[in-house]
């Protein structure tokens, strides 16, 4: 029984953003991730149970994590030594329950009461007492020494974060849920209107199809998808876009779908919701550039230190707006779409624990190599 | 006295044959004993006093009264001209264009007229660059004119300035610019590269709104046109045309044709291998094939396109002819025919095409992979009269690079249409239905075509309904030496090589297949019967 460490180690930390970056993923191998035998945590209330995870996904946030170039943003809002993992599907010690875990760290997890406004109001998400409470801070579940995380064989999660997986969905579509429930909120400002999606990844591809879900395609404007590769291209089709094309491909697209004219790069028009799944300097300065006037750039992929040119973003009054997470009621949506879209082929592989530089060296290139979600896999020890 | 064209049937003798790849040369070796390469005829001899020519042709018009005579004080002339999508290459400096403009000119100033307007007849072309303007016209005409706004150039999308003449009894609507409709008298001043130009064809497209063009410019017409170069009876695009002819005769303004034909003496002495017959190649022009293209492919192909598109051709005036336009027309055709024609006897399994680096549509541009199918199948593979040279259901096997290339500012329709339209469909009329439209009205795409320098926004569908016929007749169209994607995108089969090309060919056409090769340069129709 084991699980994977993240530490506060600075000389690790700095030689994972220098070969992360130079090649993402290989933050693992040299940085402050490490295997671990498994370590009982303590209860932080008696109404906290342990699980044992069956499967949790690897996202770009934890590669980001382990590669040292995640925001210092989140180190108010993670405590260590922690162990990552927050897209979870699990057993509950004690019972026959599956369930998939909510990893947002609310104010009823954190005990506190009476709770904030925006958990009152479900907007857990949103939570204005985030790192406090009677657990070490931590953004969610995987960035909290006081829960654990997926990556291990042993968790912890408060009653109030577990969704229980129907008997017949697998293990894989569970994994996909939580990654889905946040496609799911990002598609809650989904207008009808021309739409672009930035990236084929997990989260673009989820989120398309959760756009789809609620979409008359005859009633509606086109949702235009970028993808790098083949299979990103073929998912995205399959998944309901009307248009994929590469990135250099996309303002000939919206020019052509808005009828805009064009000065210098910038569109005339363009289309009024963009969401970028990427989150980079890039990615976000193209949203600006295909966004139309009075339109909403929607952030989903995490962003991280950008640099970006914002003059157009003030000439054209268009917003930048962030999207994280997800409420509650979005497992709901998101186990049902998880189980009409068969996300569950989007898991493309599975490692264990102990492989854990070659998982997330695959999770890093994932769609160079064809792969959407990569996964560890703790069924068998 | 120059020779005429002839089919060299391929023998175990028979040096292999020079294809074009683009702004480069291959030499290709064909089957023996079922091969043939049809060469053109040499170029006929130049008129020797050109200028001369031209002004016997417009004191001795064919059924019209020689041009001074339609010339008076006060009235309102209009001179248009072809644009500079022809002749190909540009000409060697005084283009004809220039002499029979400034020769009009000079009967025009002796006769005291003073309102005189010269128009580039661009129909949905991309607008000429000064540089251009210039060669063609000349530096005194330009300099005289294009000052005092007296020199400019057609606009299909300008509501204000286009007029209806009448409607042919198709229901096809004749529109075409204002003041060419509303002068005494409309000049136009032609250059015959091929058979499928000239005659009405002149002012109802150079002229012609978009409204008026897209009556006959569509995949159903096209595929329709089973003889573009050849009899106009088989040809709907041209009945079209010569119906819109009629109601321009009819109700139009008065018309004086000048229409001149070109020899085919196409590329200069450094090139002279070209426009030979291999085994008549000498030792210097087999050391100048192999200098130039070994040092060709050293260059990088933005400098190889500016070579070529450098190159000035020596070709020169066979022929010119003036009055009403179908008379003179017919006389035109008479021309080119003698210049181009070689009969052939029969339809072969195998068409092999070599394809150029320039195309009517991208003088001083690129070639991109929509110019290629056009100049493949709407130009080269309609080289012919009464029939193709390749048999319905037959493989067509061209060479040329197939770059995924577009010139941005002559072209954008066409990346547009590259990305989004062929990965749709490459049916024409499926485009047409679908896709035409949209860019045919989209304003950014008017918006270039009017104040910049690139096609109309459906110039793109227009090119790739002209290689509509022969898109239909091929069984399979392999290209030799193109990106593979790019090649699959247009529908196409790639190979690497000839030889890979015959063997895929062979799933359609078997192993042992009949080939003709039209070897180009130069221009030549083959007359299959």
């Amino acid at each position: 029984m084991s699980r994977l460490v993240f530490s506060r180690k600075p000389a690790r930390f700095a030689a994972a953003r220098l070969a992360g970056t130079l090649m993402p993923g290989r933050g693992a191998s040299v940085g402050p991730l490490s295997l671990e035998p498994d370590e009982t945590l303590p209860l932080p209330s008696p109404e906290w149970l342990r699980l044992r995870p069956r499967l949790a996904g690897i996202c770009g946030s934890d590669l980001a994590t382990v590669d040292g170039t995640a925001s210092a943003y989140f180190d108010p809002l993670v405590s260590y030594p922690f162990t990552p993992g927050h897209e979870v599907v699990a057993d509950v010690v004690g019972t026959d329950r599956r369930v998939v875990v909510v990893p947002v760290l609310s104010c009823i997890t954190r005990g506190i009461s009476p709770v904030c406004h925006a958990c009152e109001h479900g907007h857990i998400h949103l939570c204005e007492r985030v790192a406090f409470g009677h657990i070490e801070p931590g953004l969610q579940t995987g960035f909290c020494e006081s829960t654990g995380g997926g990556w291990s064989h042993e968790m912890l999660a408060h009653p109030s974060q577990l969704v229980d997986v129907p008997a017949d969905l697998s293990d894989e579509a569970a994994v996909m849920v939580e990654p889905m429930a946040c496609a799911v909120h990002a598609a809650q400002r989904y207008t009808g209107k021309e739409t672009v999606i930035i990236g084929a990844g997990t989260l673009g591809l989820l989120t398309l199809a959760a756009i789809t879900a609620t979409r008359d395609r005859e009633r509606t404007g086109p949702v235009v998808v970028t993808a790098r590769y083949p299979d990103q291209k073929r998912l995205a089709k399959e998944l309901g876009a009307d248009v994929v094309c590469s990135t250099d491909e996309l303002p000939r697209w919206v020019r052509s779908a808005t009828g805009s004219l064009v000065f210098g790069d910038q569109l005339t028009c363009g289309a009024p919701h963009v969401i970028d799944c990427v989150g980079s300097s890039e990615s976000l300065q193209q949203s600006l550039q295909v966004v139309a006037p009075g339109g909403e750039v929607q952030v989903v992929g995490m962003p991280g230190n950008v640099h970006l040119e914002l003059t157009s973003l003030w000439h054209r009054e268009t917003a930048i707006r962030g999207c994280y997470a997800y409420r509650r009621p979005d497992f709901d949506t998101a186990l049902e779409l998880v189980r009409r879209f068969d996300l569950g082929r989007l898991v493309s592989a599975t490692y264990s624990l102990k492989d854990y530089t070659d998982a997330i060296g695959h999770a890093a290139h994932a769609g160079r190599r064809g792969a959407v979600k990569i996964a560890f896999d703790m069924r068998s020890n | 006295m120059p020779r005429p064209g002839f089919v060299h049937e391929v023998d175990r003798s028979s040096p292999p044959v020079l294809f074009w790849r683009g702004e480069n040369f291959s030499l290709e070796k064909l089957p023996v004993g079922r091969s043939r390469v049809i060469y053109p005829p040499e170029p006929l001899p130049a008129i020797k006093d050109i200028d001369g020519a031209i002004r016997h042709a417009l004191l001795n018009p064919h059924d019209q009264d020689p041009l001074p005579a339609l010339l008076f004080p006060g009235m309102k002339l209009t001179i248009a001209f072809d644009d500079v999508s022809l002749p190909l290459p540009k000409m060697r400096r005084p283009d004809i264009r220039q002499r029979v403009i400034e020769a009009v000119l000079d009967l025009v100033a002796a006769a005291g007229v003073d309102d005189v307007h010269i128009i580039a007849a661009l129909g949905l072309h991309r607008r000429m660059h000064e540089y251009e303007l210039r060669h063609a016209l000349g530096d005194r005409v330009y300099d005289a004119f294009h000052p005092r706004g007296m020199l400019y150039q057609h606009d299909a999308e300008d509501p204000d300035n286009l007029t209806i003449i009448g409607t042919t009894d198709h229901g096809e609507v004749l529109e075409i610019n204002k003041r060419a409709a509303d002068s005494d008298l409309v000049i136009y001043v032609n250059i015959n590269s091929v058979s499928m130009d000239g005659g009405w064809k002149s002012i109802t497209t150079g002229l012609a709104s978009y409204r008026c063009l897209s009556h006959h410019h569509t995949g159903e017409t096209l595929q329709n046109t089973k003889s573009l170069m050849g009899h106009r009876e088989h040809s709907a695009l041209h009945k079209s045309i010569w119906r819109l002819g009629k109601v321009l005769r009819d109700h139009g303004p008065k018309l004086f044709q000048i229409e001149s034909t070109l020899n085919t003496d196409m590329f200069p002495e450094q090139f002279s291998f070209i426009n030979k017959r291999e085994w008549e190649w000498t030792a210097k022009d087999r050391a100048t094939y192999l200098g130039v293209t070994k040092g060709l492919n050293l260059l990088p192909v933005k400098a190889r396109r500016k070579m070529f598109h450098d190159i000035q051709s020596p070709h020169q005036m066979t022929s010119v002819q003036a009055g009403e336009t179908s008379a003179v027309h017919e006389i035109t055709l008479a021309k080119v025919f003698e210049q181009q024609l070689v009969p052939v006897e029969g339809q072969t399994d195998i068409l092999t095409l070599g394809i150029p680096f320039v195309s009517p549509y991208n003088p001083d541009s690129v070639m991109n992979p929509v110019l290629v199918m056009c100049m493949g199948l709407g130009y080269l593979f309609n080289m012919y009269r009464n029939k193709p040279l390749v048999r319905e259901g037959g493989v067509i096997i061209m060479t040329h690079p197939t770059y995924r290339d577009f010139n941005p500012v002559h072209h954008p329709s066409y990346i547009d249409f590259f990305e989004q339209v062929l990965t749709d469909t490459t049916d024409p009329v499926v485009m047409g239905q679908k896709w035409e439209k949209q860019y045919a009205e989209d304003e950014w795409y008017r918006h270039l075509y009017r104040t910049g320098n690139a096609y109309h926004g459906v110039h793109p569908f227009y090119a790739w309904y002209w290689g509509a016929h022969g898109q239909q007749h091929a069984g399979k169209v392999i290209i030799v030496g193109g990106d593979a994607p790019t090649v699959r995108r247009l529908g196409f089969t790639p190979a690497s090589t000839m030889d890979d090309a015959f063997e895929i060919a062979s799933d359609v056409v078997g192993r042992t297949p009949t080939i003709s090769h039209l070897h180009v340069p130069s221009l030549l129709v083959a007359d299959v019967q």
